[in-house]
């Protein structure tokens, strides 16, 4: 009879020459990346492309190729150039960062909580944004001087984050106070809170006259119609981050698969990793909606197509889930501004508009697989 | 080896556990017994550092219990936990599989592979190697889990493995072979300690027994020793006869008809 020393070499050398033979591995990150990097450099090409002025392919290459150097000879109509620098391709870029950070933050949320349904709204960032903006909506700005001065023109912007990142701690402190710190006591503690802040907002939003309320309606339904290079680089670090930073957090997020005790007798620091992803993920939504508005249904439905495309490994989902919202959000911005042209529909329409009956289709399919 | 010394546990003034000691070395099979609400799973939280002891001491390999990181701990033993409830579509390799991460950073090597398939292999679940874990029923949910624990003290040397009821919702077949293993386990210089419900497979396999009740230790010892009519009638409130049958090396326990009122 052999030792079990010996069964375990036998089959290590057998499946050695099986993936030699066949590569019949799960597909790698790399190949995740390499597959929605490369739609997603489609959906970039097509949404620069397409517009009131809609610039050839040809003519994208030339443009760029001038500007880098490789060619003297710049494009016949000059005006496409200046719109595909200055406002198209900021615009694309913002989208991308945009729809990164709602994916990647969506998904390693749903991960925490060990539950589907759940996104950023849970844990407050959303809805504290979304009050901070109310309010400095409802002030005019003017009042605040200080503010005005170091933030400019993205008070708005600069306000919301605030209100993101506080609600969010707030959220996160007092799930530590009421309750032994699980995740299921952070879940209810950012339904509460997100009724109260939501109470506020309405608040507010009764207060308010008519064209302040029109403004608020805009803002919550969201819109990339800021974007310009300034937005775009202050948003970059922030997405950056979150996007770097969290598929470090997917090993962990795997094991939580099996619970909370679980997950800790092979090694995962709960304390540690809650306190990770609920600061990156409010550092990417945070920020996203701080430029961009309440952008629904992104975070929630992006991970859902990763996951059953890719499956659920939150290696692949992560990373994949980033590359998903700025493939989704891409796409949803060019019809949002070509739709209604020359107006423009807020993208938060379009999302839940296109998001819900494909989120449907999906949990009918999950039903039919399984069965 | 684990060394526990005097350890109590309370929650809010409600004493949970109190004065319970033992000592279980590698290569031993220690089964906790006792009727509902008597400790068992708070000791076994207590192990495994779930909990801390809110008095006394447990010593992992002459070490603090204390002073182990969470990481240490994952490396040195396997816990297997009463719930185990997944609803993400995750295939029973894929499970099995983090039993291996606290081994590898971003890819498990060939030989972790190797070691999932062949703790797949052990517990019997092979076949299901691509079935997706939420799909199957508890028992064969159960035993993923087992493998998923044995995967993860494969390669450790004196390691503890702590199985609380491994055998819940398992049919009679695989609990057979789950004790089978445990007991195999030990042999090659594992330590396992168990919860377990039914006193014939803790009469069969364990080499110690820890009887508690009401969270105190009501008898340790020999299983033969501790596992007596005497014994359970008082820690479980039931009444049996122990038989040897003549062709069996283990003495059989069977309760009689009329359970009597705790003591």
């Amino acid at each position: 009879m052999m030792t079990e020393e010996e069964t375990i070499a036998k089959t290590e050398r057998k499946e050695q020459k099986m993936i030699q033979q066949e590569l019949k591995q799960p597909l790698s990150p790399g190949w995740v990346i390499l597959i929605l990097g490369v739609a997603l450099l489609g959906c970039v090409l097509f949404s620069v492309a397409t517009g009131a002025l809609s610039i050839s392919f040809s003519e994208i290459v030339g443009i760029v190729s001038y500007k880098v150097g490789l060619t003297d000879i710049p494009i016949e109509e000059q005006q496409k150039e200046i719109v595909f620098w200055v406002i198209r391709l900021p615009r694309v870029c913002l989208g991308i960062l945009v729809g990164a950070g709602l994916g990647v933050a969506g998904a390693a949320l749903q991960g925490l909580f060990r539950n589907p349904i759940a996104d950023s709204t849970l844990i407050g960032v959303t809805s504290g944004a979304s009050l901070f903006a109310v309010i400095v909506i409802m002030l005019n700005i003017k009042f605040f001087g200080i503010i005005n001065e170091i933030a400019g023109a993205y008070t708005l912007s600069f306000a919301a984050f605030i209100g993101a990142a506080v609600t969010t701690a707030l959220v996160y402190q007092l799930s530590k106070i009421t309750g032994e710190g699980g995740v299921a006591t952070m879940l209810l503690c950012g339904i509460a809170i997100n009724a109260f802040v939501g109470a506020l907002t309405g608040l507010m939003t009764y207060m308010a006259t008519d064209e302040q309320l029109r403004t608020i309606t805009f803002w919550t339904l969201g819109s990339l119609g800021g974007a310009n290079w300034t937005t775009v680089l202050s948003v970059l670090p922030f997405v950056g981050c979150s996007i770097l930073f969290m598929p470090y957090l997917a090993k962990s997020l795997n094991l939580l698969v099996l619970g909370e005790s679980q997950a800790a007798h092979l090694g995962v620091n709960m304390v540690k990793l809650k306190r990770g992803v609920i600061i990156l993920a409010t550092m990417a939504v945070g920020s996203s909606v701080a430029v961009a508005g309440t952008i629904g249904f992104v975070g929630l439905v992006v991970p859902h197509i990763i996951r059953s495309i890719f499956g659920p490994d939150n290696r692949y989902l992560l990373v994949g889930s980033a590359f998903g919202g700025a493939i989704v959000l891409t796409l949803a911005d060019t019809i949002s501004r070509t739709i209604v042209a020359p107006g423009e529909l807020p993208i938060g329409i379009l999302t839940a508009l296109l998001g819900t009956p494909f989120f449907l289709y999906l949990l009918w399919n999950q039903k039919r697989n399984r069965v | 080896m684990i060394e526990v010394e005097k350890i109590h546990f309370s929650v809010k003034n409600k004493s949970l556990l109190q004065d319970v000691s033992f000592k279980a070395k590698t290569g031993e099979f220690w089964a906790v017994v006792g009727a509902n609400g008597a400790g068992k799973s708070t000791l076994m939280k207590l192990l495994s550092k779930e909990l801390t002891p809110t008095q006394g001491k447990i010593s992992f390999h002459n070490k603090d219990l204390k002073k182990y990181s969470l990481k240490e701990l994952a490396q040195k033993r396997a816990v297997l936990a009463q719930q185990n409830v997944i609803t993400l579509a995750f295939s029973v390799h894929d499970i099995v599989l983090m039993g291996r991460y606290p081994f590898y950073d971003s890819k498990p090597s060939q030989r972790d592979l190797s070691i999932v398939d062949h703790c797949l292999q052990k517990v019997g679940i092979i076949h299901f190697r691509d079935r997706l874990y939420p799909t199957l029923s508890g028992g064969e949910q159960q035993r993923v889990q087992l493998a998923r624990t044995l995967a993860q003290i494969w390669e450790v040397r004196e390691g503890f493995i702590f199985l609380d009821e491994p055998t819940s919702g398992m049919d009679l077949l695989h609990q057979y072979e789950t004790f089978q293993l445990a007991r195999e386990m030990t042999q090659k210089g594992y330590g396992v300690i168990a919860v377990v419900h039914d006193l014939n497979f803790a009469l069969q396999y364990a080499d110690q027994v820890l009887m508690l009740k009401k969270g105190k230790m009501f008898a340790i010892g020999n299983a033969g020793e501790v596992l007596t009519g005497e014994n359970i009638r008082d820690a479980f409130g039931v009444s049996v006869r122990i038989f040897q049958p003549d062709d069996s090396p283990f003495p059989v326990i069977i309760p009689e008809a009329t359970p009597v009122a705790i003591v």
